[in-house]
């Protein structure tokens, strides 16, 4: 705020400056109520997950009540129990895992090759190659999941991972290329010309300078590639067909869900498994993926 | 524009050395033979670190493009696929049939006025809630964040079902505390719309907020400070000396929004239970895949598919062309 306004208040009361102090007083209220507005609204926000969470601890009788409250007295491990007791949860829960794990590394390391190649260097065709990648970012995935489905059939990996795992890796490059451009950009030039006149050869400058410095923008953008295979539903679905023992966890959450009276109570529970990972994945990088953005948005 | 950027930019600048020989890439000669600064051109370099990427992108993203838009003009049904009768050419057959489906107009109307709300929902609720943050203290607002962190993180697929949940007329809490009775929100259609309308505007507001939020800090304090002091109200300062800064940024998440609102699946298949009664709550992507999967009639889910493609390529082209017009580098 206006800094020579916070010294001494007798400065004020003596009002030399006649402004200052009707903003002073008016300032105050308007504050507050700002501040109660924020507080409620991050009250509303985050309500549905506190919905989410409450529900999967309360017993039956009180989620199939006709007056829900905010509130149990009774928490019980029965919604989860009784969704790790559903035919191999665990497994599910391990393949999502599996394939978000192997699209972030896999991605990472690709898009940083990439994001390299088109920051640091000058070459034909660079701005096009730009300009296909944005674009690439708009094509809509759902459409593209008849032809793959096709594709996986072809080459076998229908009903694998594999399957989960090629398209993903797809989908998440392009947005991490462009992500990572702005981070490799932020590596000053003068950095990779004292390296080589150090004697530094090429790859050992990628991978021994660049690759720690960029690490960080590395993480914000495996947010992204983790959360969008994290949250897929379409691919599970439509390729794996037949191998159950390969599906992954949103299939599992609408076995509870998909029916004329949905056990509330286990979708919640599931609801929050699958919750809980994204979350702390996101509030972990939360700090990185802010400053991250920042360099995304040029 | 933003803080990252900023301080790359300028840094180079202000160095005094070796990079300053090089000269910025800009003012490159066109002379030929080898650069001034080392890694300027690397020859088959920048291919080398490509081809990865790009072995990935043609094989995934390219060819079944191209497949796409071959399955539209094909005669491609179940027969086909399991290899009963042969594929015929139908050339542009699949579209006229698309174009003369009223329920296709139905859906492609639907789709464009929800994406349209959504954008407008998420892009109001991020930026008034950016500015509601720049007028806080620290504890406020840090609660603000996590909310929307919690909001943003929420899988498209849970945060389906717990707004179903919330919403549920037997069970949920919702109807409880507006009164509502019984009401069931699927039922209606345009209920039903606005059931996933909050639950898209709930988790892609976040993005725009924190985006927003990021770019006023940016604004030099003094600027806000001097409108202030001419008497400017919160919305005035937004209007007049904001909104014209933020420009870049806000374009950059309007059209992110466009295309992610326009491309909604998840939120719509599992809220609505695949379309909604009487398939009311179609919007094309969901439409395409119950097209091919659901009633195996691929090469109109594919014609549909290239439709929704050639519309976001407009979208991406009018992208482009706001970049450029705001002297961005790509």
């Amino acid at each position: 705020m206006s800094a020579p306004a916070s010294p001494p208040t007798s400065a004020d009361a003596h009002a030399p400056v006649p402004g200052h102090r009707f903003r002073r007083r008016i300032r105050k209220p308007w504050r507050l109520a700002a501040e109660c507005a924020a507080v409620l609204i991050a009250l509303l926000v985050a309500f549905p997950l506190y919905w989410m969470v409450l529900s999967a601890f309360k017993p039956a009788g009180e989620i199939r009540s006709d007056r829900p409250v905010p509130w149990t007295l009774t928490p019980t491990l029965d919604s989860f129990r009784r969704v790790f007791a559903q035919q191999e949860f665990g497994r599910y829960f391990l393949n999502s895992l599996l394939v978000a794990g192997a699209v972030v590394l896999a991605s990472a390391l690709i898009a940083f090759l990439a994001a390299t190649a088109v920051t640091r260097f000058r070459f034909r065709l660079r701005t096009t190659l730009l300009v296909l990648f944005l674009a690439a970012q708009m094509v809509p995935v759902e459409a593209l999941t008849i032809p793959l489905f096709f594709l996986m059939r072809d080459v076998g990996a229908l009903n694998s991972l594999l399957s989960l795992i090629l398209p993903h890796l797809a989908f998440s490059l392009p947005f991490a290329i462009w992500m990572l451009r702005g981070f490799v950009k932020a590596v000053p030039e003068a950095l990779e010309e004292q390296a080589f006149i150090d004697g530094a050869s090429r790859t050992r400058f990628l991978w021994q300078i660049l690759f720690p410095l960029v690490f960080p923008g590395l993480v914000a953008t495996s947010v992204f590639s983790f959360i969008s295979t994290w949250n897929d539903f379409l691919f599970a679905k439509s390729f794996i067909i037949s191998a159950t023992e390969n599906s992954t966890l949103p299939m599992a959450l609408l076995v509870f869900f998909d029916t004329e009276t949905p056990d509330w109570g286990g979708v919640m529970a599931a609801s929050t498994v699958m919750t809980l990972p994204v979350l702390v994945f996101f509030v972990c990088v939360h700090r990185r993926l802010v400053s991250g953005l920042g360099g995304a948005v040029k | 524009m933003s803080v990252a950027t900023g301080g790359a930019k300028s840094r180079p600048r202000r160095t005094p050395g070796p990079a300053d020989a090089g000269g910025p890439p800009r003012a490159r000669p066109a002379r030929p033979g080898r650069p001034t600064g080392g890694a300027r051109r690397g020859g088959w370099t920048p291919w080398l670190y490509l081809a990865p990427a790009l072995v990935v992108l043609a094989g995934l993203l390219v060819y079944p493009v191209y497949q796409l838009g071959l399955i539209s003009v094909l005669d491609y049904t179940q027969a086909q696929v399991s290899g009963g009768e042969p594929t015929s050419f139908q050339g542009l057959g699949n579209y006229a049939e698309l174009l003369g489906d009223p329920q296709f107009w139905n859906v492609l109307l639907a789709t464009v006025v929800f994406a349209a709300a959504c954008v407008l929902g998420t892009m109001t609720v991020g930026c008034a809630l950016a500015v509601l943050l720049t007028r806080v203290r620290a504890l406020p607002r840090l609660l603000l964040m996590l909310a929307a962190l919690g909001a943003w993180a929420t899988p498209a697929i849970t945060g389906s079902t717990v707004w179903v949940f919330l919403f549920d007329p037997d069970f949920g809490p919702v109807n409880r505390v507006l009164g509502l009775g019984d009401f069931a929100w699927t039922y209606g259609r345009l209920s039903a719309f606005a059931l996933v309308f909050f639950e898209v505007v709930w988790c892609s507001f976040p993005l725009v907020m924190v985006t927003t939020y990021a770019g006023i800090r940016a604004v030099p304090t003094e600027v806000v400070e001097a409108a202030t002091l001419d008497g400017a109200s919160v919305w005035r300062t937004w209007r007049s000396v904001l909104a014209p800064l933020l420009r870049p940024i806000l374009i950059v998440v309007t059209i992110q929004s466009v295309i992610w609102d326009f491309k909604v699946f998840t939120q719509i298949y599992v809220m609505t239970g695949g379309g909604g009664i009487a398939k009311q709550n179609l919007v094309l992507n969901v439409y395409a895949y119950q097209k091919a999967f659901a009633s195996s009639q691929y090469s109109l889910g594919s014609a549909i598919g290239v439709v929704m493609l050639l519309i976001l390529l407009s979208v991406t082209l009018l992208y482009l062309k706001l970049l450029r017009r705001n002297g961005e580098e790509i």
